[in-house]
């Protein structure tokens, strides 16, 4: 594998929440004995992956598979458990706050709601000014003002609009904001977290050609997050595909779409309804998603998975390279169980 | 023959204190018996509250001030408040958007059920339940007689879905209004509830009104639609007419900016200039001239009707 152009990687990254909440929540009885036990979600489990320059690496999967979880531990918004998180070559994963510094000037994140994500008592100009004093103390008014200028004419609000409150823009000029203020830094790596999953769809196209003629303008690295299939199949470069805080498939985009390889992929893309098509058969899943508290033994997704055995109850499967480069974790597919 | 349910010249106003803005302006629809209907449109299109009126759940400042629904021959708009009931949830069901809020969290699931079934009809407790049973028997739910016995936040949000949409069949009602049923949920579950949904209007002979902004559902599971704009219908007909041969440029313009209909990945998506004006502000003429890249002089000055652009659909368009 060629490292040189790898911007970011993660190795065996592992996330899990304490929701045992307080002394007296967390005793139970069991056995005639009382005993403290902890709850934890277990958000991630053991991911590692890398995104390369220029690329976009989207994540997809169902509410509650861990992925937004997966983007923050990547800006360092959560300290992993366990795994290690590399940019461009060094660990930054246990870095302290001024370490970081010069790190989160080049990694940026666009959040989901764009009503929550700006701070309502702040003006355009003040939103877009502060990551600049800050991490550019250096730069004199007038060189903010026209590097505030350039960005939003590149996102497409009116330059007269910046001493407005976010409350006087619709949604969609509202993420445009929210991009301005990612994109303000010249970062080299942006994490978009569900950026147009609040939008309706016609802004929903406008967010997106602004994203990807960004990317294209600024060679911008991106980690997209999202649960819309379509959107990934536009604009990913390669996807991860992931379920209860593993990742079951990553692959490039056009191989994924044509020839999914792993059941839960197979699945979920039967599911989308797709403009102007009758639905082809649709693949059923039994039952529902497991908590991630009480992880399943094995692989995940042996509970739905009809091609299951007693190997995937007890041994979780590793993610394999396939000839293609497609990477899956299915101990089917590796045993060539599925036929097609 | 009649039809089930028609609108005439509906318009729905909201009195606020600078005046009234108009939420519904002029809607034509009609539905028969066992047919499914979609209604598209971006927020703030006047789709929900079309579907609201039908059943008079439009509440103040909110008010029908003009145009007629009729139901099985009956003027319902004219209902007292009294008489509307016996419509509403009985023979008219709506499912809404998000299953938690739609249920109470503090009854279990079986004495929602069976609260719906008494407040419509004279019935003992233990038929009731029986109805209810043979209901949830029907929306493909596992193990229903337990289910009777729990709260809603034991269920998972896939199955507080088909738990009102067992509710919503218990008085075998001849319409489901089902406003955004699947927003709150997802793909693989949607597919689920969506297939659910047509199965029960075949098996049933049930009409569904879909309201949605997911043209991909509407086109897979509907066989007519109407798209809305700044509160009115802008184009109606069959759908799979509309999805694959659209004539008003907005609906056209809405297709195309789904990635992964026409556009090829990673190319730029067809993009609608601008946004849905405010109710508030909508412009002289027809409402998306602003947007449209087919606008000519007599766009800004005239409102267009709805007219017969063949093969089943109507569009209001002065240049197509």
């Amino acid at each position: 594998m060629n490292t040189d152009n790898i911007i970011l990687s993660i190795r065996n990254v592992v996330k899990h929440f304490d929701i045992s909440g307080g002394f007296l929540d967390q005793i139970r009885f069991k056995k005639g004995r009382f005993r403290l036990e902890e709850t934890t979600v277990k958000a991630v489990n053991d991911v590692s992956l890398f995104i390369k320059k220029g690329e976009t690496l989207s994540v997809v999967g169902e509410s509650g598979c861990g992925k937004s979880t997966l983007a923050r531990v990547v800006m360092g918004l959560y300290p992993p458990n366990s795994g290690e998180v590399h940019y461009g070559g060094k660990r930054i994963d246990n870095l302290n706050h001024k370490q970081m510094l010069p790190f989160r000037k080049k990694m940026q994140m666009i959040f989901q709601d764009p009503y929550a994500s700006l701070n309502p008592r702040k003006t355009v100009q003040q939103t877009l000014e502060e990551p600049l004093r800050f991490h550019h103390p250096e730069l004199s008014g007038n060189e903010i003002n026209d590097k505030i200028d350039q960005v939003m004419e590149q996102v497409g609000v009116d330059q007269a609009w910046i001493k407005r409150y976010p409350h006087e823009f619709s949604g969609g000029q509202r993420q445009r904001i929210s991009i301005a203020r990612g994109l303000i830094l010249d970062p080299e790596f942006i994490v978009a977290d569900e950026p147009v999953s609040a939008l309706d769809v016609s802004i929903q196209a406008q967010i997106l050609n602004l994203l990807m003629k960004a990317g294209r303008e600024r060679e911008l690295t991106y980690l997209f997050i999202t649960h819309d299939l379509s959107v990934v199949r536009h604009i990913s470069t390669r996807v991860a595909v992931m379920y209860l805080g593993t990742i079951c498939e990553l692959a490039k985009a056009e191989d994924l779409f044509a020839d999914p390889r792993h059941p839960y992929t197979k699945a979920l893309l039967s599911a989308i309804p797709v403009v102007g098509e009758k639905r082809a058969k649709q693949i059923k899943l039994k039952g529902e998603v497991p908590t991630p508290v009480h992880l399943p033994t094995g692989c995940v997704f042996h509970a739905r998975c009809v091609y299951a055995n007693e190997r995937c109850l007890h041994q979780i499967p590793e993610l394999l390279t396939l000839d293609n480069g497609t990477c899956i974790a299915c101990h089917a597919v590796e045993e060539n169980r599925i036929i097609s | 023959m009649p039809h089930l349910l028609e609108l005439h010249d509906l318009e729905v106003r909201f009195a606020l204190r600078t005046g009234d803005i108009i939420a519904i302006d002029g809607v034509d629809l009609t539905l028969d018996k066992g047919e499914t209907l979609g209604l598209v449109g971006e927020s703030g299109a006047g789709k929900s509250v079309t579907g609201f009126s039908i059943i008079n759940l439009i509440s103040k400042p909110g008010y029908i001030s003009k145009g007629k629904i009729i139901f099985n021959g009956d003027e319902i708009s004219s209902y007292s408040d009294e008489k509307m009931r016996e419509i509403r949830g009985n023979k008219i069901s709506m499912i809404f958007q998000d299953p938690m809020m739609t249920l109470n969290p503090v009854f279990t699931i079986g004495f929602q059920m069976i609260e719906t079934l008494q407040a419509h009809r004279k019935i003992s407790k233990a038929d009731a339940r029986n109805i209810a049973l043979e209901k949830l028997k029907k929306v493909h739910i596992p193990s229903p007689e337990q289910r009777l016995e729990q709260y809603p936040h034991e269920l998972s949000g896939g199955m507080r879905q088909r738990i009102i949409i067992a509710i919503s069949l218990l008085t075998d009602p001849a319409i489901i209004i089902a406003d955004e049923p699947t927003t709150a949920l997802d793909v693989t579950i949607q597919a689920e509830i969506m297939d659910l949904l047509q199965e029960l209007c075949e098996s049933e002979n049930m009409a569904l009104i879909l309201i949605t902004h997911d043209l991909g559902v509407v086109s897979q599971v509907t066989e007519r639609m109407a798209v809305m704009y700044a509160g009115k219908i802008i184009e109606c007909g069959l759908t799979d007419q509309i999805v694959k041969h659209p004539v008003h440029p907005y609906t056209e313009g809405l297709i195309k900016s789904i990635p992964g209909t026409v556009i090829t990945p990673g190319c730029d998506l067809v993009q609608i200039p601008g946004m849905m004006p405010t109710l508030t502000n909508i412009p002289p003429g027809c409402a998306f001239n602003p947007r449209c890249y087919l606008k000519e002089a007599i766009c800004t000055t005239k409102t267009p009707e709805l007219k017969d652009a063949g093969n089943g659909v109507w569009a209001a368009c002065h240049m197509r």
